[in-house]
């Protein structure tokens, strides 16, 4: 009998090409995603060597980053954006990749569209040139986010060299408290090990609470694994992912179908196999999380106060530490549901899809956003945006008084016209609160969708456990939300 | 690629943990379609502040960066790396680096020391306390030496030494394995239930 194996070890066995001596091990990618920013450079690459793309089939492209959320959006007014997506258009035609363009009914957010049309399936190799890659773990895919250098080679080779992860199992025990979200499972962890505490790791998330969630919940958690600097995190397939994959536009069919669910069942982590590295949470312990600093590992809970830079261990990491206090114009001992705003982002590929706006929708009905804020929802893909008007969630959003955008990134980093003015402070359902990430000067605190629906309406973050729910007034009252 | 062997040069200390390639590149500058050029913009953001490092005359023509604990952390953006290069660093030492800049560095000829924090706190204090600091990176002996008797070896991977020595492309390597590809893509292709697309139905997803 062979050793018991890890989820991550049978989806590495299983793609080895090569393993030659003294070097890195040749691992094949099932899937490569493309997107506007990081791929140009990578076709030129190809083009100036005489080398074609090899397999077209395994590789899938659209734009997300840059691209406008505003109605009028097929004029891009920024010359240099609009250049970079007329680039990506051109490679696309010239090398046969389908491409989801700005005008397709199933554009997004790339690790949006990647699961909703079925192209993420277990057992696979996934890259694309941006690093949240690893959200398609969620699905017991190895997923994992590459540069352009890398993604010219996986063009040309549809494989590429790589070291193997060590491998860290993080279970969260227990039943999720209210109030408690997939965002908060991921915050919870990386304010436990640090914003590189998982580097040089793949993380296999297990424990009664993850699989308790939805593929939408996985997906934050495994999106967020990047944070705490691990190569990609993974969860192991079950009925759940079955059932979210079944009937999607790329998923088998028929006998197919059947015989591809008992492949995914075997992927499971056997039982006794071996982790390099295991941390046990209880879901107890977790609470609704805010980030406080610039990093994303700079994490307290909403009913705490602003930590104290005299309690961190080395002289580096006070300096940081003070660092992000004063980028945050934020004083140590000030609570945080004292804290203020000026903006709310709702999206990103962490939280854009449709069970994150059913959520924030909830809160938000029958209130309305505060006098000083300016709040937006960016749905992840034109199939959540069309799925939640068909719910009435923008109806309930645009009465609340949020604005109601097309799919991109939006101001997860602002490439596009979406951006906070020096100063701005901003409740952000993204993934990081690094210095400028959502424009020069914007300070970013990191929240679940939930959080972010309630800290539009108070105007400061506010414990969404004392949440007085409302119902949206007139003919939106059926909206499926509040089923 | 550049390839990479002794290396003698001025330091630039940048005593600052988890510098982010946000910082070290800004998105708006990721709209570019060319590979070069990226230098003008190395730290954008903070260089605006005349006492940030890369404005200090002392640390002109500096080839070496020293840095606190996880540089390049974040993004996967390789303009991390062209930034740097195109400015002119061919080598950071550090405590740790990120996983995904520290394969991005390898593929621009740029060297990555990793060493321990006690011995970067002290490269970082004397880049930023001694006139005209040098220090010595030396892949073929896999060390860091500076004129004041500081000396550290450093370990790295075999393989990545070799490449950064040779100034390999990584394609032309991978390619050599072109008949065990083939052979594995041919098998591989049956797994169905690992293929992206399959046999794509007319109209819409069942789900929407
Ligand atoms: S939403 Fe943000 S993190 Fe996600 S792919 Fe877009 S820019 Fe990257």
């Amino acid at each position: 009998m062979s050793a018991p194996k890890t989820l991550f070890e049978k989806v590495w066995e299983s793609h080895l090409v090569a393993e030659p001596a003294n070097e890195p091990a040749l691992l094949y990618i099932d899937l490569h995603l493309v997107h506007e920013v990081t791929s140009p450079q990578a076709f030129e690459g190809l083009r100036l060597a005489g080398r074609k793309l090899r397999r077209p089939d395994r590789t899938v492209a659209t734009v997300d980053h840059n691209v406008p959320t505003t109605k009028d959006r097929l004029i891009i007014a920024d010359a240099i954006a609009a250049k970079q997506i007329d680039t990506l258009r051109k490679n696309c035609a010239d090398f046969g990749v389908e491409l989801y363009d700005v005008q397709s009914p199933q554009q997004g957010i790339v690790h949006v569209i990647g699961p909703e049309l079925g192209l993420t399936k277990p057992g696979m190799t996934i890259v694309c040139g941006d690093s949240h890659t690893s959200t398609h773990g969620a699905f017991g895919a190895l997923a994992f986010g590459i540069g352009t250098s890398e993604v010219e080679h996986v063009m040309a080779t549809q494989c590429l060299p790589q070291s193997k992860a060590r491998t860290f199992r993080i279970a969260v025990e227990g039943e999720l408290p209210d109030g408690v979200t997939a965002k908060d499972v991921a915050l919870g962890i990386i304010g436990r090990i640090g914003s590189d505490g998982a580097t040089g790791y793949v993380i296999e998330y297990a424990g009664s609470a993850i699989r308790s969630l939805s593929m939408e919940g996985r997906m934050t958690v495994c999106n967020m694994s990047i944070e705490a600097g691990a190569r990609a995190g993974m969860i192991a397939p079950d009925e759940t992912t079955f059932a979210y994959l079944k009937g999607r536009k790329f998923a088998p069919q028929g006998a197919d179908w059947d015989k591809a669910v008992s492949e995914w069942k075997q992927l499971a982590s056997d039982a006794g196999a071996k982790y390099d590295r295991e941390l046990i949470i209880p879901a107890i312990e977790l609470a609704p999380y805010v980030t406080w600093g610039t990093n994303p590992g700079m994490v307290i809970a909403v009913t705490d106060a602003v930590p104290d830079p005299a309690a961190t261990q080395s002289d580096s990491d006070r300096r940081g530490f003070e660092r992000a206090l004063e980028y945050m114009d934020l004083k140590a001992g000030t609570p945080i549901e004292e804290i203020t705003i000026d903006r709310v982002f709702i999206g990103s590929c962490t939280n854009s899809r449709i069970e994150d706006l059913r959520a924030a929708a909830k809160v938000a009905a029958g209130h309305h956003v505060h006098a000083s804020v300016s709040a937006m929802v960016v749905p992840g893909s034109q199939q959540v945006k069309a799925q939640a008007e068909r719910e009435g969630l923008d109806h309930i959003f645009r009465e609340a008084g949020f604005e109601w955008r097309e799919p991109g990134c939006s101001m997860c980093l602002g490439m596009n016209p979406d951006i906070l003015q020096p100063g701005e402070r901003c409740a952000s359902t993204s993934n990081r609160n690094f210095e400028g990430r959502q424009g020069q000067g914007g300070r970013t605190h990191l929240v679940s969708p939930m959080m972010a629906a309630a800290a539009a309406i108070t105007g400061r973050f506010t414990d969404v456990r004392t949440w007085e729910f409302k119902k949206p007034s007139g003919e939106f009252k059926k909206a499926e939300v509040l089923v | 690629m550049q390839a990479f062997r002794t290396l003698t040069s001025k330091v630039m200390p940048l005593d600052r943990v988890n510098v982010d390639t946000d910082q070290i590149i800004p998105k708006q500058f990721l709209k570019r379609i060319e590979r070069t050029g990226y230098g003008d913009f190395l730290f954008f953001d903070w260089r605006k502040d005349a006492s940030f490092e890369l404005n200090d005359p002392r640390y002109k023509g500096a080839q070496v960066l020293v840095a606190a604990k996880n540089f390049g952390c974040g993004s996967s953006r390789e303009h991390a790396a062209w930034a740097l290069s195109d400015y002119g660093f061919r080598c950071v030492i550090s405590s740790s680096f990120a996983d995904i800049f520290f394969s991005n560095a390898g593929k621009n000829g740029i060297l990555l020391v990793t060493l321990p924090e006690d011995e970067v706190q002290l490269l970082l204090n004397r880049a930023a306390s001694t006139p005209h600091y040098r220090l010595t990176v030396s892949l073929e002996d896999q060390t860091v030496k500076d004129d004041e008797g500081f000396s550290a070896s450093f370990t790295i991977d075999p393989f990545r030494r070799y490449c950064l020595l040779e100034g390999l492309d990584d394609i032309g390597l991978t390619l050599r394995h072109a008949d065990a590809l083939d052979k594995f893509e041919q098998k591989h292709n049956a797994d169905f239930w690992l293929a992206p697309k399959a046999e794509a139905q007319a109209g819409e997803t069942a789900h929407a």
